[in-house]
């Protein structure tokens, strides 16, 4: 693959903070507040259904540093989940029985107790969700991943903003095209996408400033030429809105169409998708154990309400279940048209593009 | 009127609906009835994305531009489709004022001797 962009950690850019990115998202004028837009569906405060989602984000490493990542993750990045977190995520997935326990990062495999903590969860009964970028598993020391994700039954989410090389390659570095397609196939090989039980879905994101289009619709065209083109197959194809956050909020503001993208999702919120945003049946945990809502409020260090525990060690889940959700300018991102969440659209968009 | 530097504004495609201002029952016609058309059919919705691309560069409408350049993006079209739709739209205008030669081949066939 190509040279890999620095993150903005590296480059020392002031929104490698969490704090100076709320700042500027509270700064931003729009027509209205989140919390109005729920006011205007009864859904404020926002209150979790059930946590149906353990999500661990076990590390900001990645060997990619896509222009869009709401984490900042890149090969410089250090952040690691230690092993007692490890062992606190794992017994609060057992004690408080959740169905799922969903594996991102970085690229979560280049943990090191990825392995184990995959076989873990899956012994103790939970599905298992793996974030894959599709070119970690390329690397040396980690060609054994796709195997022991099949064997595992583990569920695999793949990144692939676009069914040709040039969008691809310009959202996630160059030659990441012609790698990911390796990736795919080596998943395809092993039964994954394949109508075997093994599920390989798909993500994408908008290369560019715009919203993702029917997620059906899309999905559609996504596999019709994945098959053309490369004779792979997959389930299901999950379009996710690109967050006002971190490297794409830097996008924003070196093009100067940070207001002009906010008030966009602030236009298109949809009531039927803010009421199945994940962070409604979702616990995210930061690689140092701190809980949040979601993975974004993470990036954000937006930690879950002080009013219940804060830390992996100390959860308890009726407590959790019972917070307010925190909020922000950025939650547009997630109920813009059909919404979006890790899941991919939530809801079936009503909006139509009128002239023109 | 106010004095306006230019005569079209990106801010005022979202104005659109203010039509209705004059004639309230004709703008809710018109917009039940385009959003009928855009809806999935025996086309897609992308395919008619594209088409309305082509269309809106034929009638030269500069608000349907920017909506559909960012609609067909949004509906996952690419470059290479988007571009020769435009094609499209330019060999019609194109060939709609090469193939009225025939008329002038008529006059002069009509006129010669």
């Amino acid at each position: 693959m190509g040279r890999v962009l620095p993150t903005l950690r590296k480059q020392g850019s002031p929104l490698a903070s969490g704090a100076a990115q709320r700042d500027l998202l509270a700064r931003t004028p729009l027509p209205r507040s989140f919390a109005d837009a729920l006011r205007s569906s009864d859904l404020y405060p926002l209150r979790p259904t059930t946590i149906e989602i353990l999500q661990i984000n076990v590390g900001k490493r990645c060997n990619q540093t896509c222009r869009h990542c709401h984490v900042d993750a890149g090969p410089d990045r250090v952040e690691e989940m230690p092993r007692p977190v490890l062992e606190a995520c794992l017994s609060f997935l057992e004690r408080a029985r959740i169905p799922t326990l969903d594996i991102t990062g970085g690229a979560p495999e280049l943990h090191p107790d990825f392995r184990e903590v995959v076989a873990r969860a899956a012994a103790l009964g939970a599905h298992v969700t793996h974030r894959c970028n599709l070119t970690a598993i390329l690397l040396p020391n980690y060609a054994d991943i796709p195997a022991l994700l099949a064997a595992r039954r583990v569920e695999v989410i793949a990144s692939l903003p676009y069914y040709q090389a040039r969008q691809t390659d310009a959202q996630r570095g160059e030659g990441v095209f012609e790698a990911s397609i390796v990736g795919l196939r080596r998943l395809n090989a092993l039964g994954y996408g394949k109508g075997t039980g093994l599920v390989l879905n798909l993500v994408t994101n908008p290369v560019g400033t715009y919203l993702p289009g029917s997620q059906a619709a899309l999905e559609r065209d996504w596999k019709r030429e994945l098959q053309r083109r490369h004779d792979i197959e997959f389930d299901h194809l999950y379009t996710i809105t690109n967050m006002p956050i971190s490297r794409f909020l830097a996008f924003l503001e070196e093009q100067g169409r940070t207001e002009e993208y906010l008030t966009r999702l602030v236009n298109a919120y949809n009531p039927r998708a803010a009421a199945g945003v994940m962070c409604r049946n979702t616990l995210s945990v930061g690689w140092d154990g701190t809980l949040y809502d979601c993975d974004f409020n993470q990036m954000l260090e937006l930690p879950v309400s002080a009013a219940v525990p804060r830390t992996i060690f100390d959860a308890e889940r009726a407590a959790l279940e019972s917070r307010d959700i925190e909020i922000g300018p950025h939650c547009f991102g997630c109920t813009a048209g059909a919404g979006s969440s890790c899941g991919g659209a939530v809801a079936v968009s009503s909006a139509a593009t009128v002239p023109g | 009127m106010p004095d306006r530097p230019h005569y079209y504004h990106h801010h005022d495609l979202p104005r659109f609906g203010e039509i209705e201002r004059g004639a309230r029952e004709l703008a809710k016609k018109f917009f039940d009835w385009y959003g009928a058309v855009f809806s999935e059919g025996a086309l897609t919705t992308r395919e008619k994305s594209l088409i309305a691309l082509a269309v809106a560069h034929a009638v030269q409408c500069p608000y349907c531009i920017d909506a559909y350049s960012r609609d067909a993006l949004e509906k996952g079209s690419n470059l290479e489709q988007m571009t020769e739709a435009v094609h499209v739209a330019a060999a019609i205008r194109g060939g709609s004022s090469l193939v009225h030669g025939v008329q002038m081949l008529n006059h002069v066939d009509e006129l010669g001797m």
